[in-house]
Parts: structure tokens; C-alpha cells; sequence
């Protein structure tokens, strides 16, 4: 399931996961293209979730979890490289809005940097612009960074989450289902965001949404129960499945 | 005689009567020990009580005048020890919370470790005290009675306190907070530091306040290892005073001023883990709200 014309940022090979004993995904292949929206669709328990913790190695903090098979990031397998340094390339925002409660918006954007070396104010005041700017919520905060984050609405935690994870500067954005609880107006603006993140980055999103799968991604790929059932281009996926459970879901036949 | 109806209500009111006539019963000591204590100890209190140094005892053969000033060598003692005792007993103590919380995640050692310490904390104070003791009189006799004996043994005591504390405290920063530091590629140590433990701080801060609110009251282990000094002490091997030992020192004494200073130190003492409790109180409520609004 190559996909041709395209460069290849993340080859997911013969990837499975466990919770213990239990096995949450199996044999999953998948190639991210580089700068491109990948969906991943499927109904409630199939491993989206799973998947997606594999692709930054949040997976192993689990305790009693694993991973077997290799996820390559431009060729280097992730698993043989430092977690740390992995999820600085490869960053996340997480279903529900989780900024750090006792710091100000300024702080959380900064976080990243702050924690993972000793920038100058002037590199963090450039890179908080960038990112609170990049990340759409630049004019709506612009007169009080220094307010406490947990003092923005649930929308505009999410976006500074956002920002927070492109202060780090990563290749891969990962989002876990950004906007399940969120409101459809600040749902939009995500979508939106989506749009123009995928010029400088490389965007994998988890949803259960299928409209929104459809509305911002380039490639889908359809999950059933742990393993990979189809992967392609949105559109042929949608609109010319090929495989028939990939029909009967998008059809709304069960999920 | 009485429907059933009037019968459960009798019996409704009679319960309220007997339950609320308990809740009095319940706070008649607490507010019978304040006020006794408010009113014979507040009789001493003056600037000389908290400065001067635990006078001669008086009696009217000896003519020696009654003074009530003061429990300075005590409350130097107090402070002394109490310094002493938080600086073994909060890194451990905090050290042990970390590791338990961050890093034992459901390992069956982390809960051994909280469950050590969950026995350590029923562990009577005296039996501290012997440990401590039995422990000294083997490696290091020449200290065996000294503030530093008697602060190891309120150390012993303070521990399981700063440790569940912390734990606790630890505990209530969601996991989502340490999903989201990993997720920047923060490591798992700065993330335990400086991203949950600050989060906590307010709640550690309760749990060490309430761990020296314990230890200040306690007179058992220093019977044993730190008692007969009336003077304020200078190092670590010579035996201190304590508000808790004056206490002792006055309520077991025959001369009315000791007995008047006694009322007055455990007026003081009162006041002081009161104190100790209302503030590690409101800090935990404040604690409580930001991060019940956060994630």
C-alpha cells in the first residue's frame, strides 16, 4: 500500500501492542507521507488510540505495556532511539485539553523549552510568538499570556495545546480525537488550524469522527478490531472502498 | 397507645436528640481543654514567658521568688529539634512519595513501601524513642541523650506523615498532566520535579506542616533520650529542653510556679499546632481548586 509521488516520514511496519497480556493492535502497516493529513478512523476500542501512542512511544509509559515491530521516522527506527528525543520530534495533543494548571499560557507554550534546555528570553519570547501564532490563538491571548491557562475556554486550552507541542518545533504532529470535547464552532477552528499546519508539518489524527476524517485528511486509515483493515487516499477510501467492512462502516452499518 | 406513625417520629426525634446530645459530648473536651488552658496558661503569658529561661523552682521554705518567666530554653529546644527532625525526615520522607508515586506506577514494591509506612505511622512514639536508643548505645553512646537522639526519634515519627502526605499529594495531579510533559519530550525525572512536585507543592507543604504539628507534641521519645536540661542547649550532643517536657517537668512538680509555667506551655503548644493545622488546611483548599478547574 505504498503510496507512490509522496515522501515517506513515518513507515509503520508490522506494528503490534499489548496492555499486558492483552493484545490492543496487531500487524499494523501504515506509510505517513511527509506533510500530509493521515486520519485514522475506526469505531471505539479498535486501537486508534493505541496506534497513535506507539507512533511517540507514550505507549511504554503504560505500566505492563509493549510494543513489538518498528516504526521508522525518515528511515531511523524510533525504538532504537532515545524516547525523549523521539517525542521532541514527534509531538502530541491529547483528546481532552491537558495544559499545566498552575502555569500561565506564556509558561505552558514555553515549557518545552524551558524543560529541555536553557533558552534566552529572547529565543522564548520568538518561539512563544511563533507557536501561539501558528497554533491561531496568538490574537486572542496576545494581552494576557501571563494569565493563568486553566483561564481560557476548553477550545482555546486545546489550541494551546497545540502551540505548546509546535513550541517543541516537531516534524510530527500527533492528534488523539483534538476535538471530542470541544463545541462544533471551536471544532471548526481546529479543522481549520489542521489545514494550514500541514504545510510545515507532518499530521496524524485520530478521530471517530468520519466527516472530520473526510474534511481534513489526505489519507485515511480504517482500524477494526486491532488490525488494519484499509489504508489509502481519503477519497478512494470513502468513496471507493475496497474492502467491505470499509464499506458497511463508512456506511454507518455498525461502530 | 401511639399510631405508627407518631411512634417513628418520637423515634426520628429521639435519634436526633441522642446523636447530636454525642456531638457535644464529643467536643466538650476539646473546648474544655482550650479554655482551661486559655485560662490558666494565658494568666503567665507575657514577654518575659517566651524569652526568659525556665526559672528555679519555688517553694515557701526556701524562699525563692515565684517566677513564671519563662519557656525560652523550650522553645529554643522546640524550634531545635523540630529543625533537626524535618531535615531527615522531609527529604526521605518526600524521596520515598516520588519514587512511589512516579515511579512504582502498580508495582507490588511501591505499595509495600506505602504500606511500611501506614505501620511506621501506628508504631507507638516510645518504641521510636527505644529504637533510637537501642540503635545509639550500640554505634554512638556518648550521644544517646542529646537533642540529636531525640530529633532522630521525632524524625522516625515525622516520615510515615510526610511520606503519605506526598503521596497524597502527588496523587491528585491527573495523570493527563504527565501525559502531556512526556509527550514534550521532558523527561521522566524533570517531569516528576519539576512539572508534578511543584504542582503539589501546596499539598507536600500540608503534609510537613502536620508532620511538625505531630512531632511538636510529642513528649515520650524525649523523656527517654533528651530530658533534664532546664537551659537552652548549643550543639547537637547536649540535651535540650521542649515545650512538651515542660509540660512534664511542671504538671509531675511541687512548686506552683513550674505548675503555672506547665499551663503556660501547653497553652503555647496549642496554639502552635492549631495554628499548624489551620494553615496546612487552607493551603490544601486552595491547592484543591486550581487543580480540580485544570484538567
Amino acid at each position: 500500500m505504498a503510496i507512490l509521488s509522496d515522501t515517506i516520514k513515518m513507515d509503520v511496519q508490522h506494528l503490534g501492542a499489548f496492555y499486558g497480556k492483552s493484545r490492543a493492535i496487531e500487524d499494523i502497516n501504515i506509510q505517513v507521507p511527509d506533510r500530509k493529513v493521515t486520519a485514522i478512523i475506526g469505531p471505539s476500542g479498535c486501537g486508534k488510540s493505541t496506534l497513535i501512542r506507539c507512533l511517540n512511544r507514550l505507549h511504554e509509559t503504560t505500566p505492563k505495556a509493549r510494543v513489538e515491530g518498528s516504526v521508522l521516522l525518515d528511515g531511523e527506527d524510533l525504538y532504537q532511539l532515545d524516547p525523549t528525543a523521539v517525542r521532541r520530534r514527534v509531538g502530541m495533543v491529547f483528546q481532552k485539553p491537558n495544559p499545566f494548571a498552575t502555569m500561565s499560557i506564556y509558561n505552558n507554550v514555553s515549557a518545552p523549552l524551558r524543560f529541555n534546555g536553557r533558552p534566552s528570553r529572547e529565543e522564548t519570547d520568538a518561539a512563544v510568538l511563533r507557536a501561539l501564532k501558528q497554533a491561531a490563538l496568538w490574537d486572542e491571548v496576545r494581552d494576557r499570556v501571563d494569565a493563568p491557562a486553566t483561564s481560557l475556554s476548553g477550545g482555546q486550552q486545546q489550541r494551546l495545546c497545540i502551540a505548546r507541542a509546535l513550541a517543541a518545533n516537531p516534524e510530527v504532529l500527533l492528534m488523539d480525537e483534538p476535538c471530542s470535547a470541544l463545541d462544533p464552532i471551536a471544532t471548526a477552528k481546529i479543522e481549520e488550524l489542521i489545514g494550514q499546519l500541514k504545510n510545515d508539518y507532518t499530521v496524524v489524527i485520530v478521530t471517530h469522527n468520519m466527516q472530520q476524517a473526510a474534511r481534513v485528511s489526505e489519507f485515511t486509515a480504517f482500524l477494526y478490531l486491532g488490525k488494519l483493515v484499509e489504508f489509502g487516499p481519503t477519497e478512494d477510501l470513502f468513496e471507493r472502498p475496497k474492502e467491505k467492512l470499509t464499506e458497511s462502516y463508512i456506511t454507518g452499518r455498525f461502530g | 397507645m401511639f399510631d405508627r406513625a407518631m411512634r417513628r417520629k418520637l423515634f426520628s426525634h429521639g435519634m436526633t436528640i441522642l446523636t447530636g446530645a454525642t456531638v457535644v459530648i464529643v467536643l466538650i473536651p476539646l473546648f474544655w481543654i482550650i479554655y482551661e488552658s486559655a485560662l490558666l496558661g494565658g494568666s503567665v503569658f507575657s514577654l518575659g514567658f517566651f524569652t526568659q529561661n525556665i526559672p528555679a523552682p519555688c517553694s515557701a521554705h526556701t524562699g525563692v521568688t515565684c517566677s513564671t518567666e519563662g519557656v525560652g530554653s523550650a522553645i529554643q529546644g522546640t524550634v531545635y529539634l523540630l529543625l533537626l527532625a524535618s531535615l531527615y525526615s522531609v527529604p526521605v520522607g518526600l524521596g520515598a512519595a516520588i519514587f512511589a508515586v512516579e515511579y512504582g506506577g502498580q508495582r507490588a514494591f511501591a505499595r509495600a513501601i506505602s504500606m511500611a509506612a501506614d505501620v511506621l505511622s501506628g508504631v507507638p512514639s516510645i518504641v521510636a524513642g527505644m529504637f533510637i536508643y537501642a540503635l545509639l548505645i550500640v554505634y554512638e553512646p556518648a550521644i544517646v541523650f542529646s537533642v540529636f537522639s531525640g530529633s532522630l526519634a521525632l524524625g522516625v515519627i515525622m516520615l510515615p506523615i510526610v511520606m503519605r502526605t506526598s503521596e497524597e499529594a502527588l496523587r491528585t495531579i491527573p495523570h493527563s498532566v504527565r501525559e502531556a510533559a512526556l509527550a514534550l519530550g521532558i523527561s521522566r525525572w524533570k517531569t516528576s520535579v519539576r512539572i508534578i512536585l511543584v504542582g503539589a507543592l501546596p499539598g507536600v507543604l500540608t503534609g510537613v506542616l502536620l508532620s511538625i504539628a505531630r512531632a511538636a507534641g510529642e513528649a515520650a521519645p524525649l523523656l527517654l533520650l533528651d530530658n533534664g536540661s532546664l537551659h537552652p542547649c548549643l550543639s547537637v550532643d547536649t540535651v535540650c529542653q521542649s515545650l512538651s517536657l515542660t509540660i512534664y517537668l511542671g504538671a509531675t512538680s511541687a512548686s506552683s510556679n513550674y505548675v503555672a509555667i506547665a499551663w503556660g506551655a501547653a497553652l503555647l503548644l496549642i496554639i502552635i499546632i492549631l495554628g499548624l493545622s489551620i494553615v496546612s488546611q487552607l493551603v490544601l483548599n486552595r491547592t484543591a481548586r486550581k487543580w480540580g478547574q485544570g484538567s
